[in-house]
């Protein structure tokens, strides 16, 4: 398959299944503020994940649109971080998960600006403020969960430990992107996340999360069990029309 | 305070805008707050039905589309939440009312969205009876309600057109669409005529809020405008209004239609609609999951306002 196909779809079903995720808080946040506020984000990483998903069918060059590849691939064919697939335990599970994966993809995005890649470039360029924001907010909320109350410190460490053992996936290296003249090596981003995730946890009042044990396999179509529900809930519609268009 | 009056019903009279600090009677400020309110919470809970959809939408486009939706709702909410604070109570306070049942929330949202032709029936007959009812708040008497409106107006025009949009789709799609576009229509029509309120005839609230500027037409007579507009608009999608009675009337030039079911309308209100009991459980318990994050965000600046004051 075509490198830069894969490559693409990677960081396409990472956002279009974070999106997917977020999307889920609407009409269901703790506070009006957050209803809107996630649903800014969630519109983001779709918007991201539509401009990827196209870009990755042109790659590919067999005519499939961002919806075919959305709607007609199955579980074993995505190849999103198991951490953007997750169910959102709680909101401080919530804000855990957008702390890592937002401060990963702005790292991410900011290398990617300069790849010789136009299209890549140019989704990096707008996606960039974007997450800068996510990590804004999400840093936001786990300094007033963490230093809060007694309750909502308990409950933000066990979302920054529970959710940890699934972040050295976002940094490993692979054949492919060191292949790839315009991938970016996410294991080249791992330290500047390190040091940019620990001060937030710090200031939070958190113990930094320890892990004996990291998942790995969702570049590769390896997922946890949650993502053939989310898939059956996001595809169904769809795949009981199939010749029919919205 | 009688210089106050005074100067109340002759800006009412002038068709002037009341503003917060001015004098007004009680009966005034209590039916605007309970309006308002009643209009927050509907926009809240109105997140839900379609809410409902954002996971299965058929295309990615459809799906922001959506998402954006539900999102402007929750942002009419925050402004008409505001509208009411500018009247002396507090969102909590409103929050707490909807929550242990004591104010109400429109009853179209007790119906079920049992398909995704239900999206675009929402934007197309729900948004539409909206807009018309709200169109003549844009004037209503007292300016940040007037002022509210108009922004919520412009968005909801535009859900309009969206929902109509994913009609037009579907009727123009296989046969399975067509018939679910169909559907919709036969389950979302009298729901939305109902959205006026009672007729005339039955409605306690309308003669002292017309005269005080809040309301500017009569429940019969705005969905007399509603259905003028609508059912031409059915005709463009090719889909069948589900009323034997409904015929133009040349020399009125209004079309003639049949009374709705009141009685449905009336238990649907007392709470023996499909999803009142769900619409309220599902609002309270995100309030009440929701309560812990609220305590550590106040707990939070209590301490951040209390390191600043000792530094």
């Amino acid at each position: 398959m075509n490198d830069l196909f894969v490559y693409t779809l990677r960081l396409g079903d990472d956002a279009l299944i974070a999106a997917q995720r977020t999307a889920e808080w609407i009409a269901a946040a703790p506070q009006l503020e957050e209803d809107v506020a996630l649903g800014n984000i969630g519109l983001d990483q779709l918007g991201q994940a539509r401009s990827l998903l196209q870009y990755a069918g042109q790659v590919e060059g067999e005519g499939r649109s961002e919806d075919d590849l959305a709607y007609f691939r199955d579980e074993r064919d995505f190849l999103n971080l198991q951490l953007c697939e997750l169910p959102n335990d709680d909101f401080a599970h919530a804000m855990a998960r957008l702390l890592y994966f937002a401060a990963y993809q702005q790292l991410l995005y900011e290398e990617l600006l300069s790849c010789a890649d136009e299209t890549l470039s140019g989704v990096a360029g707008k996606a960039v403020k974007e997450v800068a924001y996510h990590v804004d907010h999400a840093t936001q909320w786990v300094l007033r969960l963490g230093d809060g109350t007694e309750e909502s410190h308990r409950r933000m460490q066990a979302g920054l430990d529970a959710l940890w053992p699934y972040t050295a996936e976002m940094f490993e290296s692979d054949d492919l992107v060191r292949r790839l003249p315009v991938a970016v090596d996410p294991s080249t981003l791992h330290d500047e996340w390190d040091r940019r995730v620990l001060a937030v946890v710090d200031e939070s009042t958190c113990t930094r999360p320890e892990a004996s044990y990291q998942h790995s396999g969702g570049r590769t179509g390896r997922h946890t069990e949650h993502l053939g529900y989310l898939l059956a809930e996001l595809q169904h519609v769809a795949r009981s029309h199939p010749e029919a268009t919205w | 305070m009688l210089a106050g009056m005074d100067s109340f019903q002759a800006t009412i009279d002038a068709d002037g805008r009341i503003e917060p600090r001015d004098a007004m009677p009680e009966g005034y400020r209590k039916t605007l707050i309970r309006q308002i309110a009643q209009h927050a919470h509907s926009e809240i809970i109105g997140m839900q039905p379609e809410g409902n959809w954002i996971s299965r939408a058929p295309s990615l486009r459809r799906k922001a589309i959506l998402m954006a939706k539900v999102q402007d709702e929750a942002g009419h909410g925050l402004y008409l939440y505001a509208a009411a604070e500018t009247l002396g109570v507090d969102r909590a306070d409103l929050l707490d009312l909807l929550h242990s049942g004591r104010q109400k929330y429109s009853s179209i949202f007790n119906y079920p969205t049992l398909t995704w032709a239900d999206i675009g029936a929402i934007g197309w007959l729900v948004d539409g009876a909206a807009i018309v009812n709200q169109v003549p708040l844009c004037r209503c008497s007292y300016g940040p309600y007037a002022r509210a409106m108009v922004r919520v107006c412009k968005e909801e025009s535009f859900h309009q057109r969206q929902g109509f949009e994913i009609l037009h789709t579907l009727c123009n799609g296989t046969e399975a669409q067509k018939a679910m576009a169909q559907d919709a229509l036969d389950r979302w029509w009298w729901p939305s005529l109902m959205m006026f309120g009672p007729p005339d005839s039955a409605s306690t609230h309308s003669e002292q809020s017309m005269a005080w500027g809040i309301k500017r037409h009569s429940n019969d007579e705005l969905r007399q405008r509603f259905v003028d507009m609508t059912v031409p608009q059915a005709d463009v999608l090719g889909l069948r209004v589900p009323d034997d009675g409904l015929a133009y009337d040349e020399e009125t030039g209004h079309y003639r239609f049949s009374e709705p079911d009141y009685t449905e309308l009336y238990e649907v209100v007392k709470g023996n609609g499909p999803c009142n009991q769900q619409r309220l459980a599902h609002r309270v318990k995100a309030h009440e999951d929701g309560a812990w994050v609220r305590e550590a965000a106040a707990a939070y600046a209590a301490k951040r306002v209390a390191r600043e004051g000792a530094a």
